[in-house]
């Protein structure tokens, strides 16, 4: 065979079809315990037993007529490109509504391959399926698998191999009753009547059965032949009258007798029936409880910043070691010079100074990997729906929310959870305030220098300040967009589940993998073109002649005085130096803007440098540091620069100020106008200066 | 006559946590929700307990076809339910 055999996961959302195609394929896609992770197509070619698969995951979906905008690219998929086979991917321990979604893809007449996934789960409950039987009804082979642990995949790959090369079968065909049957039959004849030769019976009963749905899309596509349409609400009102009901939900019923009758058959229960999930209420009856479960989360995410921070300290200190041996080598092997100069002070400190901070992101991206794993995260939606309704959000724009804490480029990408279009933007536009791990480097850095007692609580409050920020600008962002339009809260609480090692362990090696490209390439470069712009132009006019007042110094007779008085002289001409530089120079043009916050030309030069990507906000500091005091510590050199009132303030601008440039780039991209990206670059910015003004002028009053 | 039913006319978000609930109806307009519910399986006949409510009340979880699904008041006070 010479073209690949296109094979479509097709499944409820949270059933696991992404485990499966990772299990499948030996690919890496994102996976965790709440709906709609996976929101785009992904295909990966498969050679098994001679014969090549293209697997396609599809996105999940409960329905194929729902046509809410998540669930279309699956729909379109299925209807548009017709897959060679469809896998149907049930959660087998919700059977009774995913069978659901079974009846209609029954009903497109492809050859399927049932598969009865998290099998583990269902077999620990006592629930025994007899696949026989359900095979036998359901017209296609049916597979045992359980996707995390990697069973019964030789055995899928086999029941797909074999489908590919056997003949078609004869499709199944599922019965209405016989009002439905009759007005499907006359639809079905009309449609063949004006599209003679182009339908198979499969496809003319299909259509039938989607218009009398009430299918919006198949109604749209067909809507000049007048006579259809009018004949379709003619049939509706028939049978509406006759059955008190209209006709999508006589066709759901239908389907769910269908399934419910099939369950009764194949599914035998042994024990409590309850019994799988005891642990899921147990665990609920804490996490949701209503008095407990807000502290509960507000706890959680403390303790998850308070460990990114302390749990990061300890291996923080041998990377620094490591930084500062390899500075040292470097500095006493090359020989001195400009080329020196630009590796110590320039790559050593802002490489050095950045990748400090790889165990604190690898700590974060732990935990985030263990909330939306368990399924607690869906549960914290929930708990915040009705907080986060006032405030003109949906419960679900938690999840952009809290994957903006890794970062947010994928916070924006993954607010197509929300349906509706304007919340959708505005759940975009208040993704850059979630504080990424970019900027967690500069938190831990200021408040390890200026708050050392309790750091790790000012990194909390500095998130609390970011979810803060986010939902009161959502209000505000709420009066600007016109147009209104919440969207209902329809979510499913899945049980909880132990995430696999693998997949938390993968998660954290592509952080770190991630961070350390970041700081090997564009921290990198930027370090270097920093220390370029701070060490030129070398011909500086000097407010005073320091090379002469310094030897001046040496000649006198050695005395405590006098070692200080040279270290005032360096260090003032060190100062002088880097004002004049090229960085010190535009750094100081900007920085009137900024004196109202307090902040120096250090500052306004590392918030330029912080529009590339935030990370190089501390590199910037690194270098100018490294050339002001000599390659000390950072956070050693920074304690007392600045009063602490202003180090918050700072904090905070780095915080909520413009967005980096990959962040503009995907919002210009997923909200398809590069208005709102440039909207938000300029929201932000007034947003940061005003708040960072602020707490500057309030905290200085009282620290 | 139009009046006596709406009188006793139970929707989910009626349902208190003891109670057996069955679904009669989705009354509503949106073509779109009420096939979202349909296909969660929120048909007439199907049997539905409340699990839990969230702190403020809303939005609540029901129990139904052996899964949890959350919804806000809002949407539940648009489904008709008979009290077993």
């Amino acid at each position: 065979m010479t073209s690949p055999v296109t094979v479509a996961l097709v499944g409820n959302p949270n059933a696991g079809s992404t485990s499966l195609f990772n299990a499948l394929t030996g690919a890496q896609s994102a996976v965790a315990n709440y709906q709609r992770v996976t929101t785009s197509l992904t295909a990966r070619e498969v050679t098994h037993r001679g014969v090549t698969l293209r697997i396609v995951d599809v996105p999940g979906f409960f329905s194929t007529s729902s046509q809410s905008p998540e669930e279309k690219v699956g729909c379109d998929y299925i209807h548009g490109e017709e897959p060679d086979i469809i896998v149907n991917v049930l959660d087998a321990g919700h059977l009774d509504r995913s069978l659901f979604l079974t009846t209609q893809l029954i009903e497109t007449g492809l050859p399927r391959i049932t598969v009865l996934n998290m099998m583990d789960e269902v077999r620990r409950a006592g629930i025994r399926i007899d696949t026989a039987l359900l095979a036998s009804a359901l017209g296609s082979p049916v597979v045992e698998t359980c996707a995390l642990k990697k069973e019964g995949i030789d055995a899928l790959l086999d029941a797909m191999a074999a489908m590919a090369l056997a003949a078609p079968a004869d499709p199944l065909r599922l019965h209405y009753d016989s009002h439905l049957e009759a007005a499907i039959d006359r639809v079905q004849q009309h449609l063949s009547k004006l599209h003679p030769q182009e339908l198979s019976p499969v496809r003319s009963r299909w259509l039938a059965i989607k218009m009398l749905e009430g299918d919006d899309e198949v109604l749209r596509h067909e809507s000049n032949h007048v006579e259809l349409v009018e004949d379709i609400k003619g049939e509706q009102s028939a049978l509406a009258h006759e059955h008190d009901e209209d006709t999508a939900s006589l066709l759901a019923s239908a389907r769910f007798a269908f399934s419910n009758g099939l369950l009764r058959e194949v599914r035998q229960q042994e024990g409590d029936p309850t019994a799988g999930f005891k642990l899921t209420r147990i665990l609920d009856d804490f996490f949701l409880n209503r008095t407990l479960g807000l502290p509960l989360l507000l706890g959680i995410l403390w303790v998850m910043f308070e460990a990114t921070f302390s749990l990061g300290a300890i291996p923080t200190d041998w990377i620094k070691a490591l930084v500062q041996m390899a500075s040292d080598l470097v500095d006493k092997t090359l020989p001195e010079g400009m080329f020196h100069d630009l590796v110590v002070n320039g790559v050593m400190a802002g490489v050095g100074g950045t990748i400090v901070f790889l165990p604190n992101i690898v700590i974060l991206f732990f935990f985030m990997a263990v909330l939306s794993g368990t399924g607690y995260l869906a549960r914290a939606s929930f708990l915040m729906d009705r907080v986060m309704h006032h405030f003109g959000l949906h419960g679900t724009t938690l999840i952009p929310m809290v994957a903006g804490f890794g970062c947010n480029v994928p916070a924006v990408m993954a607010t197509s959870v929300i349906t509706n279009k304007r919340a959708r933007l505005i759940a975009m536009l208040i993704s850059p305030f979630m504080s990424c791990s970019a900027r967690l480097p500069v938190f831990i850095l200021f408040a390890g220098a200026f708050f050392e007692n309790i750091a790790g609580t000012v990194v909390f409050a500095m998130y609390m300040t970011s979810i803060g920020t986010a939902m009161l600008s959502a209000v505000l962002l709420n009066r600007i967009i016109p147009g209104s339009g919440g969207d209902a809260f329809v979510m499913e609480l899945p049980p909880y589940r132990l995430p696999t090692m693998h997949s938390v362990l993968h998660h954290m090696w592509d952080s770190a993998q991630g961070f350390v490209a970041k700081v090997t390439g564009v921290i990198l470069v930027g370090s270097i073109v920093i220390w370029f712009l701070q060490e030129f132009p070398r011909d500086i006019a000097y407010s005073q002649d320091f090379e002469t007042a310094i030897t001046e110094q040496a000649a006198l007779p050695d005395s405590p005085e006098k070692d200080a008085a040279t270290r005032t002289l360096k260090s003032a001409q060190a100062q002088e130096k880097l004002e004049k530089s090229y960085l010190g120079r535009s750094a100081i043009a900007v920085t009137p803007l900024f004196q109202p916050l307090g902040f120096s030309w250090r500052e306004s030069a590392s918030i330029m440098t912080g529009f590339v990507a935030k990370e190089v906000v501390v590199a910037t500091y690194a270098v100018i540091y490294a050339q002001e005091k000599g390659s000390e510590q950072l956070t050693e050199t920074l304690k007392g620069a600045m009063p602490p009132a202003t180090a918050i303030a700072f904090m905070i601008f780095t915080l909520l100020y413009a967005p980096c440039l990959s962040t503009i780039a995907i919002i210009g991209k997923e909200s398809k106008s590069w208005r709102w990206a440039g909207f938000s670059v300029v929201y932000s910015l007034t947003f940061a200066w005003v708040l960072a003004l602020a707490v500057s002028r309030i905290g200085g009053a009282f620290l | 006559m139009d009046q006596q039913i709406k009188m006793d006319t139970l929707t989910l978000a009626d349902l208190r946590p003891e109670q057996q609930g069955e679904i009669l109806k989705i009354e509503t307009e949106d073509g779109v929700f009420k096939r979202r519910m349909q296909s969660l399986g929120v048909v007439s006949g199907t049997a539905v307990t409340l699990d839990r409510s969230a702190p403020l009340g809303d939005p609540r979880i029901y129990s139904l076809m052996g899964y949890s699904l959350g919804l806000r008041n809002a949407e539940a006070r648009q489904i008709r339910i008979r009290v077993k």
